[in-house]
Parts: structure tokens; sequence; C-alpha cells
């Protein structure tokens, strides 16, 4: 999998067969599921219909968040069971500004505050609110704000050197005390109900084919800048630190390395990575609410990433891809049944695919390269 | 079905390099008008939590439906047609419910749809259902302040619940002191805050009002609750009006009998405990504690008697109890079925401009009509927690009280106004004469 | 704290006793002071339709035709019995021997048609001029057991039957009137507040019963719901009282009655004859003698009684504050338990195996469950059903637990993280499972007698007893795991285990089997916290969800690897978020213990009580 540092970056990162395909694939669903929505007609086998392009961006942008877990995660061995966090934010970065969009079309018509905050008489827009309306900064912050909680998590944490599970359970409790913050209507950001009932984006209308087409290709490029900026991060010198990191961190550190600078900067990457996701996630779904921060959903997350194959970057993708295929599939074809099938999922994969989905094409690949001498 | 070549940043973009491909886009849009013609076999979509922390009260409104589609089967369908219901499970989880709206409206197809219960579900699936013109059958009580075209409200507004429980405890009880406990969401935020203008309005002085929220599922109620109990021991009837959501009531009741506070010392009146709460409680000290809702169990009436027969048959377990989101899924049932018999197809727009003014009958001896703002008459019933885990009716009101979406007790709601038949409008600014948000005609307005 | 007035040793003996009674839950008395009345009474009424089971047979006919013309009825009578037909009513069948009892049997007949107000009135004139069976009549109008049959308005006392027949009684006489079909009778409704009245009324008239004991009851019955008309009876009945118990009681409650209604001098009394009464009635009367005389009042008597009223009420707004403290020390306490609880299994699992364990709520849910099952085994049994269930719940939980150490995590040792994963779906399949056996509605599990109630200390500070009861548990389980880590060769073996594996089995210990025995040993523990969780929560399908997150946060904090950090962790962080909630609310207040979490586990990054020497390198 590692290959040399010196060649052209663009080499370096594609270097890897998984990580081409990947990108190739990648690229091609991108431009010809919109195609594929908006021209052929709706009789024809290869029509992808709205419903199908909603899913598959949501898959996308979950795709990101996987990538992003999988970069602190697989390469330097930080497992945050509190990702859902950075997401969330990003998420509700891009949820003002969508909801200020709606500007005075709410139901009780003010021209300034969201409804929720007529309807518990607030005066002002809160001072976090002010310039949300603006969507360049309102995207600074969709980066911005998971980053610098990031940064001042992690500083703490990996000052400190908080490791393993330790850390993995404080992240646990961010994400949940997050959860719990953003329940409170106090906080003005509506509460349990979160923010929904989105109008439009950029001034056109959100519900619309070719936003939904646009907001598609957005995930897309997302998902594959995300993924090269992840490439670009663990080929170069510094991911062999991150990996140094990861398998042994005390002998790193005494070699000389500041192991809490290294991670600490990765940590805010993957946040921000995730804040983008986010972002995308939002529009698609068309509402975000505090659930999106509990702790279990960022389980889940770790579990994509399990799922698919850790430290391989496409892997996290495949995971989030295919587990959550599997749960739509499932809770429509099988909505009594399906947990089971989760959940022996989950299980089988741990012990027969110790290295994901991922692990399995290369086992095969290998078992078949074996028997082809003999 | 909107027109694809609608101005999309996408077609701008794309469509020189593929005018060939383009040809094929007539075909489409040809497709867009859909046929008004009824097709076999009619699709009922059921969008109930099947797991998840929803699931607990979800899954039987699923079990409802299910039942009454059967029942109407055996009946001979409908319009010559079967029902064919079909299930999905949202897990309670907020975007999946938006996610399955979208399937049921898209891919499936189906031609009404029944579910949802929290407010933030139906808000996730509101704009689906709007975008796809779907039509949602809403069966729980909410905080009102919406309507939609594309919903049925057939659950209890603030003013068929939460006012009459409050009037009940004030005239009949003689209570003075009033605790607004809730779990911190819109429901009893919005609730509370009618309550609570509505108390000032009789004129309780602020300091006989305390108000507390909680949060989802909180489980330790030690605190709360004795606090409830010194407020409630300054010398005046206090009681408390419980807006306390789910999994958190049975801690919360259980707390209360710990440190025996009794429905004689401060009566607790919920909107959020039916029947199905109480089979999982130990209801011996909770004997006298109260509860409003629009139907309970033990309403004698031949209806009632016929549906919680079917019900105990249908579920083959005759413990089974039946509560009042049950009731409101049978009448919303049978409103579309009426609606759809009357005409003649089940063409969304047609249905719902037929469905206002139809009235059936409820399962407590009145009828239910659909007002045009899309929510419901409904008889409230206020009962005491008994010994069995039912409830007795220690009052009710002399007729059914229409649904209000907008509260007349909310500064900003008071001049907002629904009318789906004259103004084509869910809210519509009295004082400016103006209409915000959907109209029925926005569709058309794309085309 | 302020130093100790000559009281503040009741304070300390409060705790010492505490103390005492945290260790020895099932002997505690029961909490009878002021229900006591209730109590008797509700016995009374129990045994009434136990004893009427003899019915008449010779009304039957009349009764069952009564049904059949009632069949035909149509939806529209829902209105019921107080939208009401007319007045109108036949008095009772038994004319009257003389004009007291014709008189009495109109009032009963009243009932049949009377709003809330009204029912009121007729309850007090009953009161006022009882019979023999007044007590038995009052007891069943409290128990909704009065019941008018529709086709003649007569009002009858009724005992439901399985088989939807009331067993009825004449209300007057109680001879027994024969058995109808329940759709022929309306009930004659009650509200909280008339059943209040009613057992005023039922106390009032206990005040002539032969026995000290229950006019004493009565006494202080009327004394909670004290107004001039119970003060009229209790004045009344003064002169007769011989017993000086009943008449102390009677005097505190006249006196309580004079801080509203007395002059100047009666209060002044009062306040001296009810000084040190911790009753809330007392402290809000005083209150209010304060609020109705102005500080500078001119009257040099209205001073004085100011001035007494105020040292009296700066008295016991000191002791409150100290009550309030030790209450709020009790609810940490008691909160705490239940995280010890919740977390010491995991403690086993995750802290000495390494093992993150997301299915450790599931096992403690399936002990919930088991006590559920329990008690729908041996109904009628409550506490017993509840105390088998604890070692039940400690083999089933246990048993799942060596299943899925057998099974799966087995092969993960030295993969903590995988273990996650696997565990994670183990729990999606457990909860399903639950939702397939057992619905996915909540099940019900009783709370036995010697756990509903409270510990009575005085009229301000009182303990609730299933509180106690699961802090003295939860410290029993404790205690007993303590026990088995260090003094048995099976801890022995495990912490050898844990400390060095390879080095354990070197020295011929079944690593295996010890791994199966362990982990299943601390599923055991958590399945034994979940019979104690089904005494305060709800027992359904997400059980588990509610405390997983929690049970790590006291692992993690009290230290891995270390049973003592996790109860020094477990109480702490409830006393902790007890103290907060007054001033934040419960969100904030958990909120903030989360921060002050993250916060600790940065200063501290192996918690409360790290483990030390080789076994810490490893991890």
């Amino acid at each position: 999998m590692r290959h040399s540092n010196h060649g052209p970056v663009l080499t370096r990162m594609l270097g890897d067969t998984g990580s081409l395909i990947f990108v190739v694939v990648l690229i091609a669903l991108t431009v010809a599921v919109p195609l594929c929505n908006v021209y052929l007609p709706e009789a024809s086998a290869l029509h992808v219909t709205d419903y199908t392009v909603a899913l598959i961006g949501k898959y996308l942008t979950y795709a990101l968040l996987a990538v992003a877990i999988d970069l602190i995660w697989g390469y330097c061995g930080i497992l945050s069971l509190g990702h859902t966090a950075f997401f969330g934010l990003g998420g509700y970065a891009m949820g003002m500004y969508l909801m200020r969009q709606i500007g005075d079309r709410g139901v009780y018509g003010n021209p300034v505050l969201p409804d929720f905050m007529v309807f518990l008489d607030w005066e002002h827009l809160p001072w976090y609110w002010h310039g949300m309306d603006l969507f360049p900064f309102a995207m600074a912050m969709v980066v911005l704000v998971p980053g610098l909680l990031a940064l001042v998590f992690g500083w703490l944490a990996f000052r400190s050197r908080v490791t393993g599970v330790y850390f993995a359970i404080i992240t646990q409790a961010m994400t949940y005390a997050l959860m719990l913050a953003f329940f409170r209507n106090e906080m003005g950001f509506g509460g349990n109900n979160g923010l929904t009932d989105f109008k439009d984006i950029l001034g056109y209308e959100l519900s619309a084919d070719g936003i939904r087409n646009a907001l598609f290709v957005a995930s897309g490029v997302g998902l594959l800048l995300g993924f090269l900026i992840a490439r670009f991060i663990v080929t170069s010198r510094l991911g062999r630190v991150l990996e140094a990191i990861r398998d042994a961190e005390s002998r790193t550190r005494f070699t000389g390395y500041r192991v809490a600078y290294y991670k600490l900067w990765i940590f805010t990457v993957s946040a921000m990575l995730a804040g983008v996701a986010g972002a995308l996630y939002v529009p698609q779904v068309g509402i975000i609410n505090p659930s999106e921060f509990s702790p279990i959903a960022s389980i889940e997350a770790v579990v994509w990433v399990a799922v698919g194959g850790r430290g391989t970057l496409y892997g996290a993708a495949l995971g989030a891809g295919a587990v959550n295929f599997a749960k739509t599939w499932l809770t429509g074809a099988y909505p009594e049944i399906w947990p089971y099938a989760l959940g022996i999922l989950f299980v089988a994969v741990t012990l027969f695919l110790p290295k994901g989905i991922v692990g399995l094409v290369s086992q095969l690949r290998r078992r078949m390269r074996r028997k082809e001498p003999s | 079905m909107k027109n694809w070549t609608k101005h999309t940043l996408i077609t701008r973009w794309i469509a020189p390099a593929l005018l060939a491909a383009g040809g094929l886009g007539s075909a489409h849009a040809a497709d867009a008008n859909a046929n008004a013609d009824v097709e076999c076999p009619i699709k009922v979509g059921v969008l109930h939590s099947l797991s998840g922390t929803m699931a607990i009260s979800e899954s039987t409104l699923k079990d409802t439906a299910l039942m009454l589609i059967k029942q109407q089967n055996e009946k001979g369908g409908l319009l010559g047609c079967d029902l064919e219901p079909v299930v999905v499970d949202p897990a309670s989880d907020w975007p999946l419910f938006a996610e399955k709206a979208r399937q049921l409206l898209a891919q499936e197809k189906v031609d009404v749809v029944f579910g949802t219960w929290t407010s933030v579900s139906r808000k996730s699936v509101l704009p689906v259902f709007e975008e796809l013109n779907g039509l949602l059958f809403y069966p729980v009580q909410y905080e009102g302040e919406e309507s939609s075209r594309n919903i049925v409200y057939t659950g209890a507004a603030p003013n068929q619940q939460a006012i009459p429980a409050v009037n009940y405890l004030m005239n009949q009880v003689g209570i003075e002191r009033w605790v607004l406990l809730g779990t911190d969401y819109v429901y009893p935020r919005t609730t509370n805050k009618i309550l609570e203008q509505y108390l000032k309005d009789q004129g309780v002085a602020d300091s006989d009002i305390m108000v507390n929220y909680t949060p989802f599922g909180h489980s330790d109620w030690q605190s709360i609750v004795s606090r409830v109990k010194a407020f409630g021991s300054m010398g005046k009837p206090t009681a408390v009006v419980s807006t306390i959501n789910g999994d958190a009531n049975v801690p919360f009741y259980k707390e209360l009998a710990n440190q025996q506070i009794s429905a004689a010392d401060i009566p607790v009146v919920a909107f959020s405990v039916g029947e199905q709460e109480l089979s999982g409680i130990d209801t011996d000290p909770l004997l006298g504690h109260l509860a409003a809702w629009n139907y309970f169990q033990s309403i004698d009436t031949p209806a009632n008697e016929r549906f919680i027969e079917n019900w105990h048959e249908y579920t083959g377990d005759d413990d089974r109890v039946t509560n009042d989101p049950m009731e409101a899924t049978y009448i919303g049932f049978n409103l579309w079925v009426k609606a759809v018999k009357k005409a003649g197809t089940t063409d969304v727009d047609t249905v719902i401009d037929t469905l206002p003014g139809l009235k059936v009958d409820n399962l407590t001896g009145g009828t239910a009509e659909l007002l045009p703002n899309h929510h419901i008459t409904k008889p409230v019933y206020i009962g005491e927690i008994t010994d069995n885990g039912q409830f007795s009716v220690v009052w009710e009101t002399d007729e059914e009280i229409p649904g209000d979406a907008w509260s007349d007790f909310l500064p900003d709601s008071k001049k907002l106004k629904a009318d789906w038949v004259e103004l084509d409008c869910g809210h519509y600014n009295t004082e400016t004469e103006e209409c915000s948000g959907q109209m029925s005609d926005m569709a058309e307005d794309e085309e | 704290m302020r130093t100790c007035t000559p009281r503040g040793t009741t304070a300390a003996a409060v705790l010492a006793l505490l103390a005492v009674l945290a260790l020895a839950p099932c002997a505690l008395a029961q909490n009878n002071g002021q229900n006591e009345g209730q109590n008797t009474d509700s016995n009374a009424s129990e045994a009434t339709p136990a004893t009427s089971e003899s019915p008449a047979p010779a009304n039957d006919a009349t009764v069952e035709s009564g049904r059949d013309a009632q069949a035909s009825d149509e939806p529209g009578d829902t209105a019921e019995a107080q939208a009401g037909a007319d007045g109108e009513s036949e008095p009772g069948a038994d004319t009257g021997e003389d004009e007291d009892s014709t008189e009495y049997a109109a009032t009963i007949a009243e009932l049949a048609d009377a709003s809330y107000p009204e029912k009121r009135d007729i309850l007090n004139r009953l009161v006022a001029n009882p019979n023999a069976h007044t007590p038995e009549l009052l007891t069943a109008f409290a128990d909704n057991r009065l019941v008018v049959r529709e086709s003649d308005q007569r009002v009858f006392v009724a005992a439901e039957e399985r088989d939807e027949t009331y067993v009825l009684r004449d209300p007057i006489t109680f001879e027994a009137a024969g058995k109808a079909a329940t759709r022929d009778f309306e009930p004659v409704r009650t509200n909280v507040g008339l059943r209040g009245s009613i057992e005023s009324g039922q106390a009032q008239l206990r005040l002539q019963a032969e026995d000290a004991e229950t006019r004493l009851a009565a006494v202080e019955t009327m004394t909670e719901k004290l107004d001039d008309a119970a003060a009229d009876a209790l004045r009344a009945h003064r002169p007769e009282e011989n017993d000086d118990a009943v008449l102390e009681a009677i005097d505190r409650a006249l006196a309580i009655n004079d801080l509203n209604t007395g002059d100047n001098a009666a209060k002044l009394a009062a306040v001296e004859r009810l000084s040190g009464d911790f009753n809330q009635m007392v402290y809000n009367r005083l209150n209010n003698i304060l609020l109705l005389i102005p500080e500078d009042t001119e009257d040099r008597d209205q001073a004085q009684l100011r001035a007494a009223v105020a040292a009296e009420v700066e008295r016991i707004d000191w002791w409150r504050g100290v009550y309030d403290q030790l209450e709020t020390l009790f609810f940490g306490l008691s909160l705490g338990s239940i995280l010890v609880l919740a977390g010491i299994g995991l403690a086993i699992t995750f802290g000495v195996m390494g093992v993150i364990n997301m299915a450790h709520g599931e096992l403690i849910m399936l002990g919930a469950y088991t006590a559920f099952v329990m008690q729908q085994l041996l109904p009628g049994h409550v506490g017993l059903a509840l105390v088998l269930a604890v070692p039940a719940a400690f083999v089933v939980s246990g048993l799942v637990g060596i299943l899925i150490e057998r099974s799966i995590v087995q092969w993960l040792y030295g993969r903590p993280l995988e273990t996650l994963l696997a565990t994670f779906g183990v729990s999606l399949f457990l909860q399903q499972l639950v939702r397939t056996v057992f619905t996915p509605l909540n099940r019900s599990v009783s709370a036995p007698e010697w756990m509903s109630g409270q510990l009575h200390f005085n009229d301000m500070f009182a303990l609730t007893e299933n509180r106690l009861v699961i802090v003295a548990f939860s410290l029993a389980v404790f205690a007993a795991l303590i026990l088995v880590m260090n003094r048995t060769s099976l801890g022995l073996k495990v912490r050898a285990v844990s400390q060095n594996r390879d080095m354990a089995r070197a020295m011929g210990i079944r690593t295996q089997r010890l791994d199966a025995l362990t982990f299943g040993l601390g599923s055991g523990v958590a399945g034994i916290a979940g019979v104690a969780l089904s005494q305060l929560t709800n027992v359904g399908p997400n059980l588990g969800q509610a405390y997983i997150i929690d049970s790590f946060m006291v692992v993690v904090f009290g230290g891995v690897g270390n049973l003592w950090g996790t109860l020094v962790g477990g109480l702490s962080l409830g006393v902790l978020t007890k103290f907060l909630e007054p001033h934040t609310g419960a969100v904030l207040a958990k909120i903030l213990m989360l921060i002050f979490l993250i916060l600790f586990i940065q200063q501290r990054p192996r918690g409360l009580f790290p483990q030390k020497g080789r076994a810490a390198e490893g991890s």
C-alpha cells in the first residue's frame, strides 16, 4: 500500500489501485446519476428517480464523514466516538443559512426571526445567528466551527496524552453534551425539532430537480475532494509520521516528534471534513436536529468504517454506502426484522472480515493468486 | 410530477453536451400528468417507527392501521380494489422519516399515508408531502400552530385537550396553584405557553405557576418531585399539568408514588399518558391521577366495544389496550375511505378537496367532522386512573370541540387562520389579509 | 454549616440512623404516620366485597330482563350520567322506620343526579347525620362502588364480578340486593376533590370510634385537611375526649386553626404551643401572619406577636435549609448508587477484561425483564418474586454473557475496538429480540410493599424507602463483588490474568475458561442492576440504551480496572449532579457534569484511581 514519496503528487495519491478505482467510480457516479435522472425517460431501465438521487446524495455525505473518521482512526489510531458532533455542527451552520433564506415566508411572516424564535418570544436574533444569511460566511462557519471545537478539544486531550479508550469515551461525552445542549430550546437552535422546512438555497428552490442534482454533484465533488485531501495527507511524509504514532506512539515521541501537535492537526482536519459532510447532508435531507449528535450515531459511523475496511479511506466510503444501503433496503423490505440482520452483519464482519469488505477483496485475490501457481 | 425543463442549474450546465439525449425528454414530460383513474391495488403507506425509542408508542398504530386495512378488504375493499398496506420502518430516526416518506410517495406511489407520531417526525416529512403532493393522516395530539394542505390532523389541538383539562381542574376541583411540567420540546413548550396565558387570563398570579422542563427520557425525578411537593404545600390546592413525554413518565410516576404524593394531595393531569403507557406501570399508587383525552377505552359505547373486540381478535391478545391515537387513526382512516368513495378516485388533489366537511362516527358516540383547517371536531374527556390500568371518566364536554390550528392564546398566532376551502391557505394573516407559505395552487404555478 | 444548636444533635442522629437503615432495609418499619387511617380503611373496603359473595337470587330475574331492554341502546347515550336524566327519583325500597332514616335515604337518592359541589353537600349531610353503615357507604363511595340503576335512578353499592355483573347491596342497610349486569348501571362519579372530602368525612365519623388509636389517626387526617368545619367538629368533640394523646392532637389542630382565625392572644399562644412543629401548614400560616402585620406596626401586641412569629419562622427556615441539604445529599447518593449499579458490571467486563461491551446496557435490560417474568410466574408474591429475580437475573444475564464471550468476544481479545463493533451488533440483536418476545411496549414491574412508602423522620424530612433499599442494595452488590475479587480463587485468577495473561497461563490458569467466567460475572452483575432499575424506570427495549453511556462515564471517571474507583466515581457524580440541579436545572446539570468529566480526564487521563504497575502500560 505504501508508495514512493517522491513521485508527482497525483501518481503518489492515486498509485494505489483501490484508490484509483474509487476515484474513477466516484467521478462516473457523480456525472452519471444526474444525467440519468434528467435525460433518461422514466420508463427506461437506467432512469434514476428523484428519490434515488436524494438517497445516493445522502450516502455520499455519509461517505465523506466515514473518510474523515478513517483519516484519524485508520491512520493515526485516534478513535473518536463523537465525530457526528462535527458533522452536526457543520449541518447546523448550513441549516442556519437555509433558515435565514426563508425570510418572511415563514408561517408568522417575520422577516428576520425564524418561526421557532417568534414562537418562543425571542425579540432579537441571537448574536451567533448574525451573518448566517450570507452564504460565504455560513460556509466559512461550516468549516471553522467544527475545526475550532476540534482544536480546543484536541489540544486539551492530546496535550495531556489522553489516548485509546479514554479518548473514545470523552468524545462520547462531548457529543452527548452537545446533543443535550442543542435539545435545549433556550439555545436558539430550535430544540428537538431542530431546523427544518427550508425553502431555497442561493435563491433557487430546494425542491427543484435541478437543485437536487446540483446538491448531488456537490456531494460527489465534496467527497472526491475530501478523499483526495485525505490521500494527499496520508501519502505525504506527514502521513508516515501519523502511522508511526498509530503503531508506536511512545517510540515516535522519543524519536523527537511532537506527537500531540501531529494528532491535533489531523484531528482538526478530520473535524472540518466532517463539518463539510454535515453541511452537504442537511439540504438533501431537509432537516437537522439534535439527534444527529447522539452518541449512538457516532458509533454507527465508526461501524461503517470498520465494515468497509479501516485504514484504506475508500473502504470507509464504501462501508458507509454499504451499511446505509442495507439499512434503507431492510427498513423498507423487512421492517420487523431488520435490526437482527444489521446486528448479525456487524458481528459477522468483525469475526470473519477483520479488514472489512475491502479486506475481503484482497483476501480473495490473494487466494486466487496462491491457487494459480499450484 | 414537475416538468424537467424548468430552468435548472444542471440542465443549463450539461444540456449542450447532451443535446442528442435531450430528445428523450419529451416522453418524460408527457408522463407527468398522473392518470386519475384508480389503479388496483390501492396502496396505503404506514409510516410508524417499529424500532428505536418511539417503537413503544408507534408500533401499536402500525397494527391499528393494518387491522383497519384488513377489515376494509374484508368488506370488499374500496372502489372495487383491494387495499395494500406498505409498511416501512423509519426507526425513530427523524431524517430517515423524510427519506421513508419520499420512498413511499415517489417509489411506492402510495395513495395515502398514515403515520408519524412526534412533532419532529411530522415536521421532517412535511416538506416531502408538500413537494410530492402526498396525503398524510397524523393521529396524535400535538401543539397546533400548523396547517398543511397535505396533512389531516386527527389528533387533538391544544384547545381540544389542554384547555378543557385546566378548566375542569379549576372549576370542578378548585385548583389554585399550577405546576406545568414538560419534556423540553415543542409540544410541551407550546401547550405550556398557551396554558400560562390562559391561566393568567383567568386571574392566576405569576407566583402560583411553576414551569419546569426536563430532557427526553429523564429518569431521575427525585429533586423535581420534591420541589413540586414543596410548591404544593403552600396551603393552596395545587395540580400538576404534565406534558412529560413517553419514557420519562414511568420514572416520574414511580417517584410520585415513592414520595407518597397521592392524587388527593396534588393531582397530576397528563396529556401524554394513556392506556398504553399505563400498561407499563404498576397503577396502584397512581389511582385518581388524571389524563385528558378525546377517547378512553373504558367509554362504554357499542362502537367502542366492537372496536376493542376487533383489536383483541386481530392482535390475538385480550390484554392489549386501546388508546386515543388509535381512535384518531380509526377516524382518519374512515374519513379517507369516505372521501375516496365520494370522490370516486384516490387522486390526492381530489381527495383533499373532498375531505373538508365530511363526517364520520367516532368511537365514543359522537361524530368527527373534518374542518376546513384540516383538523377535526372532538369531544374531550377527563379520566381518573383506576386500578385496572384504565381511566374512569369524571368529566366530559357537552359537545364536540372544533380543533383550532392557530391558538388564540399566542400573540403571533392569534391573527392567523387556516382554511383550505375558502381561502386555500394554511396560515392566512387576517390583519394583512395575506397568505404566507404553502398554497394549494403552488404546484400548478410552477408548471 | 452553622455550629450546632442543641437541636443540631438531631441532624447527627439522623445521619447515624441513615447509615443503620441503609444496612438493614428489610427491617424498616413502615411509614404509618399520616396514612394509617387510610390504610385501615382500604383494608376494610377490601373485606367488604369478600364477605358479600352470597347474592340473593330472588332479584336476578328482574335485573336480567332490565339488561335486554338496555341492549337496544344506541351510541347517542354517551352524554352519560351527569348530563343526566330528570332528577326525579324514587326513594329506596325500604320504607323508613322513622323520619331520620327517610331523610337519610332521600339524601342518598339525590346522589343519582348531582354535580360535584352538590355531591360534596350531600356528603356533609350524611356525615352530620350518620347511620351504622355510613362508614361503609363512604368507603364504597370513595372506591367508586356506588352505582345508579338507569331504569329507576336508584342508588346501590356494587361489587363488580368478572363476568360483567355487579353484586348489589342496599346503600342504607347494606343488605344484599341481588346481582345485575353492569351495563344497566351508571357509576356515581367521584373526583379527586370529592374523595378528599370523603376522606375527611370518614375521619370525622371515626372520631366516635371506641379505639383511641383510630381516633388519633382521625384527628391527624382532619388536621391534614383542616378547615373551619373540621375545626368545629374537633372543638365539639374535645369535651368528650379522654385519651391524652388524642387530646394533645386535638389541641395542636385547634392551635393551627387559631393561627388563622384566632385573636391576637390566641395566635400568640398558638405560636408558643406550636414552637418546634415542622408541619408545613404551621409554617404557611406563620408566614401568613408575617405578611398580614406590617413590620413597623404601632400596636404593641401586634409587634410582640410578629416578633415571636418571625423568630419561629427563622428557626424553621434554618432547619429547612439543613434538611434540604440532607435531602439533596440523599438524592445524590441514590442517583449515584444507580450509576454504580449500572457501571459495576462494566467495570469488570470493560475495566478488568478490556472489552468495550456495548451490549452491557442490554444485559441490564435482560435483568429487568427477568424481574418482570418472575413476577408473572409468581402472581401475588410481588416481593418474593423480586427477591428471587436477583439470582435469576444473575444467571440469565450471566449465561447470555458467557454465550457472547464464547461465540464472539473470545476471538477478539487484544483488539478492544473491534469488540465495540461486534458487541454493538449484539446490542441491536438483543433489543430486537426483546421486542419480538415481549413486544415493544413497556412492561409493568410492581413494587413490593417494603419498597413503597417513606421513612418519615419528621414533617420536614422523609426518605423514600425504595431509594434506601436501592442504595443499600448497590452497596451490598459492590461488597459482594469486592469479596469475590479479593477473597476467592476466582478473583485471584481474574486479577492475575488481567495483569499478565501469559504469565498466568504459565502458572496453570485455564485462561479461556476464566475469561468466560469473568465475562459471565460482569454480565450477571449487570443483570442484577436491571432488577434494581426495574423498580425505578421503564422496563422496555430501550432500557439499556439509557444507561450505557453513563456506565462508561462512571467507569472511566473512576479509573479503568478499579472497582473502588467505580464506587467513588459513581457516587460522587451522582451527588455532584444533584447539588447542581437546583441551580441549573436538570439538563444543564447533566451538560456541566459531562464537561466536568471531559476536563477531569484531561487532568487525570487515567481516572480517579489509575491502575498502577505493569498492567497499566499495556493499554
